[in-house]
């Protein structure tokens, strides 16, 4: 018993922890204060002047960018890894084992190092920086992800089934969309979110890749606005959105799947 | 040939041509640029005074083995940390754990810089002063779920057989997890060192952040260069940190690859 309460309580002061400072962003989005920490009073001003826009232009397009980026990033890494894992499946294990060396590079790099890599490349080609290098860059440390979420649930199928389509006259491709896609399905989804978070989570392969044509992704402008010594008001708010809908969307996936299983 | 193109296709491991050939030219050619720019000047010509730089450079030598010290505390410190935290999860009803894992996790999703400042004001409002403990307290916070996730993830799977024999065989309860239980763990271990060693060596911003700028790791250093212009002997020291990867990457072995599938944190 006592050591039930020991290690449940562990357990809280670790979370306690992790949560402070997320509690005391969440706490300070409902005062005005330029400075994160002064209390100057209940104000739910932040939250309104985020939906104004106009005002804060460029925290507003620095959204947009950093959303369409990743959903982009993620669409396209999902397609490129999903067909990759097919066809490593179906490799020799000698050149299977080759490409995974490979694909893991990205993942065992240090974001630093894809980060410099893709710039020498970038600039050893001459290719002006923007929107495309930094969609690019991010499929680059996105995709191997993907393959990694894709294999397992290749290895656990049946490998008969597909062979029983051909057999029964489908196409391959309709053996792919009606036998292979619907049991990939779930490896996909999941690889596609995580993509989706790597992307707009990046912050140092996007600084390396983004240009100076003053494009703007979330993480870049915090970078810039926290050199300059503050932090945008508005952040704070937005910061709070973006936890609140994750958690509450997390926890009715984990009630769902709980659902489901009973 | 519309026939031919489509029996081409046809054959599902032709699928990983597209994927190939993207790896090749977004990895494969990238990392031999890195290697290729280390051995040359910025006439292009080969050289090997980038390296020589760095063995005699103290400054860049030294915020390296600094930042090597520093990834080895907080390394250290989040299995210490870590790894209670993910045994008693994985002694947890297994509905409760996966929430509690989920909550470990969560903080991850708000931009780790916004995290960082908001680390800094905590840090203000209990007057704590700013500097090398501020920046490893900041270093453990932002890695301990990477420490954390692929531990519990190895605990759970561990056989109950496994352990139910050594409780058989007369093992008391602290033989049966120093014999039994931790060393059938230990690659979750080592997938954790690998997602929290290698990125604290690199990471920029975090430690000027939590220092005032009185601290800087290796990241900034190689981030400085390449921002400078001094592209070779910013390639030169990526070369550095990559063979450091290397040797991880070979020590650990077979390890490496599982412990990217362990990352996968979803």
């Amino acid at each position: 018993m006592i050591k039930r309460i020991l290690s449940t309580s562990y357990l809280g002061i670790l979370l306690i922890m992790l949560y402070a400072p997320i509690l005391i962003i969440i706490i300070f989005s409902f005062t005005e204060a330029k400075v994160l920490g002064n209390w100057t009073g209940f104000s739910l001003k932040l939250y309104s002047s985020i939906f104004q826009g106009g005002i804060h232009h460029s925290l507003t397009s620095a959204l947009w960018n950093t959303l369409i980026i990743g959903l982009i990033a993620a669409a396209a890494s999902t397609v490129l890894g999903t067909m990759a894992a097919i066809g490593i499946y179906n490799l020799t294990p000698k050149s299977q084992k080759a490409i995974q060396m490979v694909n893991t590079i990205p993942i065992l790099n240090p974001d630093i190092i894809t980060a410099i890599s893709l710039f020498l490349l970038f600039v050893s080609l001459g290719i002006s920086q923007g929107y495309t290098t930094v969609i690019l860059a991010h499929i680059t440390f996105c995709t191997p992800y993907v393959v990694l979420s894709v294999l397992p649930r290749l290895r656990r199928m049946n490998p008969n089934l597909y062979e029983a389509a051909l057999d029964l006259g489908a196409t391959p491709f309709l053996a792919v969309r009606r036998i292979l896609l619907p049991e990939l399905k779930p490896g996909m989804i999941s690889g596609f979110i995580l993509a989706f978070t790597l992307s707009i989570d990046d912050f140092v392969v996007t600084l390396f890749t983004i240009g100076n044509e003053g494009l703007e992704t979330l993480s870049t402008y915090i970078y810039a606005d926290a050199r300059r010594g503050g932090l945008t008001p508005e952040l704070r708010p937005l910061s709070a959105i973006i936890f609140i809908s994750v958690l509450v969307l997390l926890l009715v996936i984990n009630q769902r799947a709980a659902k489901k299983k009973l | 040939m519309q026939r031919k193109l489509i029996s081409f296709l046809g054959r599902r491991r032709n699928w990983t041509i597209p994927y190939v050939l993207f790896l090749v030219f977004f990895v494969l050619v990238p990392m031999s640029l890195i290697v290729f720019y280390a051995f040359t000047n910025a006439e292009g010509s080969f050289t090997f005074a980038n390296i020589q730089k760095f063995w005699i450079h103290p400054e860049a030598m030294n915020t390296f083995l600094y930042s090597v010290v520093v990834a080895l505390i907080t390394t250290l410190l989040c299995i210490l940390i870590g790894y209670p935290a993910a045994y008693i999860l994985s002694k947890m009803e297994s509905r409760n754990a996966k929430l509690l894992v989920i909550l470990f996790i969560l903080p991850m999703w708000i931009n780790f810089l916004i995290r960082t400042l908001a680390t800094v004001a905590l840090f203000d409002f209990f007057k704590i002063p700013l500097g090398e403990g501020a920046l490893i307290f900041g270093m453990v916070y932002n890695f301990l779920p990477f420490m954390i996730y692929p531990i519990y993830n190895i605990l759970q799977k561990t056989d109950q057989n496994l352990i139910e024999a050594a409780q058989d065989l007369g093992a008391n309860p602290r033989q049966v997890f120093l014999k039994t239980v931790f060393p059938l763990s230990i690659p979750g271990i080592t997938s954790g060192v690998i997602m929290v060693f290698m990125p604290v060596i690199s990471t920029f911003a975090i430690a000027e952040l939590l220092t005032i700028n009185n601290i800087k790791l290796f990241g900034t250093t190689l981030q400085e260069n390449i921002y400078n212009g001094t592209w070779n002997y910013g390639a030169a020291l990526s070369l550095v940190m990559l063979l450091l990867i290397g040797i991880t990457a070979l020590l650990n072995g077979e390890g490496s690859s599982r412990a990217a599938e362990e990352g996968n944190l979803i």
